[in-house]
């Protein structure tokens, strides 16, 4: 006897493989008729009741709109079969295969209409060109050439290096760990419930130091040192660090969430306006 | 002359012109355009010049936004079509070198085309690329289905499917071709 827990994951599994195969059927043209829609449905009501949370209601309405779309197709598909324009593709597929390419053309001729468009000059046109001609500034004034600046070869420190943002002061587990740290204290002085809103933590001066930050909290979660809690209803976003790095094994399916850092956030975020 | 008729004289001229001269990268005129020149009874000018082109073997043809025809367009319709200027009567084989064309490449035009009819107007590039490649060299393969695309035969979506464009649309019948081929007969092999 299955627990409800491996029911809804099968359920889950089940809904996103028939979304998967519909979304197959609408993007790559093929026969809308390769779906059973009624045994879609059945599997589709039979798994209704188990749903709870939303994200799970929204994956049922979305197998439901996907299924639509293949009806929708599949009657596109009878109409076109009704109309005089309808011919079978593998009869017309033989007969292109077996006619030579000069049988083709001739009966492409009795079908073809092609446009008629002519390129002419005018005396007007002529007479335009003249004047832009006359006003036109000479090549070698426009682009003047500009001596080459010499530039004599040279040692450069570590420190120039740095500075120029070619090396950087310090390794990049170094700076994560850094900024695992910096998670850590802020979470301990904001807040008491072990975590902190997101936009709250990568939110800076500038939009450029924000991207920097979203960068590194999304590895500081990637690696284990953090993790995000999402409220989907209040459309809210948490990071949460972790007292240890925790070591991801293969068997959780590990899940990509997509944040988008706009500028418009960003400036909503430093008016104090974002959640 | 008339008035009126001096009037219509000269907006005839001004369309044949807009027409016939290529203003845009592609050919024709939208309906607004038109309008905008010739005034709201554009339709009526057009009317008259196609008429006159009879004589020429040459139409005025209207291409809809919406893929297919419309049998009593508005004149929002009308407003967003194109108009072009296309050949009323047959070409030979001869004649369709001069309009610059070579017998392999319409080939496989006329080819592409009747494929993606038959797969009710969607076919992935890679299977029309299969069916050419039976006749024409494979390195012309990708070229000739680019030019296609780039002269408005055919447009390409992200996922690699062809489908028919606007040029298709003004200048082939659909019907007649595939009518043609299917009662084209083949000589045993």
């Amino acid at each position: 006897m299955q627990s409800k827990r491996e029911r809804e994951k099968n359920g889950r599994e089940k809904l996103q493989r028939i979304i998967g195969t519909c979304k197959s059927v609408e993007e790559r043209a093929l026969d809308p008729f390769l779906i059973d829609i009624n045994e879609n449905i059945s599997t589709v009501r039979e798994l209704f009741p188990e749903w709870n949370i939303p994200e799970d209601l929204c994956l049922d309405a979305e197998t439901i709109h996907r299924l639509a779309s293949v009806i929708k197709l599949q009657s596109e598909w009878v109409k076109h079969r009704s109309t005089t324009l309808y011919t079978d593709p593998f009869l017309l597929e033989e007969k292109l295969t077996r006619l030579p390419k000069e049988e083709i053309v001739k009966t492409f001729m009795q079908a073809w209409r092609p446009t008629v468009e002519l390129e002419q000059i005018s005396l007007h046109s002529l007479s335009e060109a003249t004047g832009y001609w006359e006003s036109l500034v000479p090549l070698n004034e426009r682009w003047k050439e500009m001596p080459p600046e010499e530039v004599g070869a040279g040692s450069a420190t570590r420190e120039e290096l740095i500075k120029q943002r070619i090396l950087r002061d310090r390794t990049f587990s170094e700076e994560l760990e850094s900024f695992w740290q910096e998670l850590k204290n802020k979470v301990s002085e904001k807040s008491e419930d072990g975590k902190i809103h997101y936009w709250d933590f990568v939110g800076a001066e500038t939009y450029e130091e924000t991207i920097q930050r979203a960068f590194m909290t999304s590895f500081l979660i990637t690696y284990g040192y953090a993790t995000l809690e999402i409220h989907p209803l209040e459309e809210e976003t948490f990071v949460k660090p972790y007292e240890r790095p925790v070591v991801k094994t293969g068997k959780t399916q590990l899940v990509s969430i997509p944040i988008a850092i706009t500028a418009d956030e960003w400036a909503r975020w430093k008016k104090g306006e974002s959640k | 002359m008339s008035k009126r008729k001096a009037q219509y004289a000269s907006k005839l001229k001004r369309a044949t012109h807009m027409l016939f001269y290529k203003k845009h990268m592609k050919p024709g005129v939208k309906g607004w355009e038109l309008r905008k020149t010739l005034g709201s009874d554009y339709p009526k000018v057009l009317k008259i010049l196609d008429d006159y082109l009879k004589a020429l073997d040459l139409q005025v043809k209207t291409v809809f936004e919406e893929e297919k025809e419309i049998e009593k367009p508005t004149l929002e319709h009308l407003d967003k079509a194109r108009f072009l200027i296309t050949l009323r009567g047959d070409l030979t084989p001869k004649e369709a070198k001069m309009v610059g064309w070579r017998i392999d490449d319409l080939a496989g035009l006329a080819v592409t085309i009747a494929y993606v009819i038959s797969k009710k107007g969607q076919a992935p590039r890679k299977d029309v690329e299969e069916l050419l490649r039976e006749k024409l060299p494979g390195w012309k393969v990708g070229i000739n289905i680019d030019r296609y695309v780039r002269y408005g035969y055919l447009t390409q979506d992200e996922y690699g499917q062809l489908y028919l464009d606007w040029r298709t649309r003004a200048e082939v019948d659909q019907k007649a071709l595939i009518d043609l081929l299917l009662r084209t007969e083949t000589k045993p092999a």
